[in-house]
């Protein structure tokens, strides 16, 4: 079968960079902040040397601040680790559910600035499927960004896997905007398209339900 | 001087906020565009520190309503975005300074000082 590799490959980088973007930000944050509690430290270090009076009690809040921003690097850290090397996989087993909490989780600044509220509801245990992560990480992001758009007024996005007899189900729910119409003249575009045929996956829209729902059979046949 | 912080990044605000007063400088903050367009409406601030991106209402489209409630007030952006892009919008809309994070403390004052004597 053949795939249309130049979308696919231009989708990728783009939300590669996309993605490598939000992190670096996202980082530069966590440093800043780090940045401003060495800087009270130097300044109560500073006070103190000049003999005004100074109450110990004020460096804990201090010091539980930076361990704060030092676990939340490390949860950074530890995404980025895990999103870079999905590009290094073939069709692999993977958990859906854990995919779907990556992309989010990658996506957090995305969501925040639009507004949206994501509420999610997994399936209870882990929904295997066979893909190459980095893809599929793609296409749910991009069916993500879709969705945001697609929600409405209202902000709140549902967002729930489901294990079907053939294979397994995303869908994004609440997407109240989807009546109007208009969103659906540009979407599935091009590289959804194209990442849809190479992940062996369909698109559907449920008007009724105000829902978006990617269905994915188990394994892929290549 | 009188300086509000704008940031929604709660511990990055409240903590510079600190190392200001410490300084004698007085400062206030809030997380959001929207409220710092609310609290400049009942109050006075010679240098409003703005962050470029942030949830709900943009540090540029912040600026454009602090600039015309209060046109006098100078605006200094500080944020950990750092494009070309953005650091043009943002002197084009009358910014004094762009100013990428983590900065030093002692730059962000000088900058603000320069703001108002400029």
């Amino acid at each position: 079968m053949s795939y249309n590799w130049e979308v696919i490959g231009q989708s990728g980088l783009q939300f590669y960079g996309k993605m490598s973007a939000s992190i670096s930000h996202e980082f530069k944050n966590v440093l800043a902040i780090i940045n401003e509690n060495a800087g009270l430290l130097e300044d109560f270090t500073l006070l103190a040397k000049k003999g005004r009076p100074f109450e110990l009690e004020r460096l804990n809040p201090v010091t539980e601040r930076v361990m704060k921003q030092v676990r939340r690097a490390d949860g950074i850290i530890k995404r980025m680790n895990t999103f870079a090397h999905s590009i290094d996989q073939s069709d692999t087993k993977i958990d859906l559910n854990e995919t779907l909490e990556l992309v989010v989780a990658l996506s957090e600044r995305f969501v925040a600035m639009r507004g949206v509220n994501i509420v999610k509801t997994f399936h209870p245990i882990p929904v295997m499927i066979t893909r190459r992560p980095f893809f599929l990480q793609n296409l749910i992001w991009l069916c993500l960004n879709f969705a945001m758009d697609a929600v409405g007024d209202e902000k709140t996005l549902g967002l729930v896997t489901e294990e079907t007899k053939e294979g397994a189900r995303v869908i994004f729910t609440n997407l109240k905007a989807l009546t109007s119409g208009s969103p659906m003249d540009t979407f599935p575009a091009e590289q959804e398209k194209a990442l849809l045929s190479l992940l062996n996956a369909q698109l559907a829209t449920d008007l009724e339900a105000v829902e978006l729902i990617i269905t994915f059979a188990r394994d892929i046949r290549r | 001087m009188k300086v509000l912080l704008v940031d929604d990044e709660y511990e990055m605000v409240t903590t510079l906020a600190e190392r200001l007063h410490l300084r004698a400088i007085d400062a206030d903050f809030v997380f959001s565009g929207k409220d710092a367009v609310t609290l400049i409406m009942e109050e006075m601030y010679d240098v409003v520190v703005l962050d470029m991106k942030m949830p709900g209402m943009s540090g540029l489209e912040t600026m454009e309503q602090i600039q015309e409630i209060r046109p006098k007030t100078k605006i200094i952006f500080l944020t950990g975005h750092g494009s070309v892009a953005d650091c043009e919008a943002s002197k084009k809309h009358g910014a004094c300074s762009y100013l990428l994070k983590p900065v030093d403390i002692e730059v962000l004052i000088e900058k603000m000082c320069e703001a108002l004597t400029g």
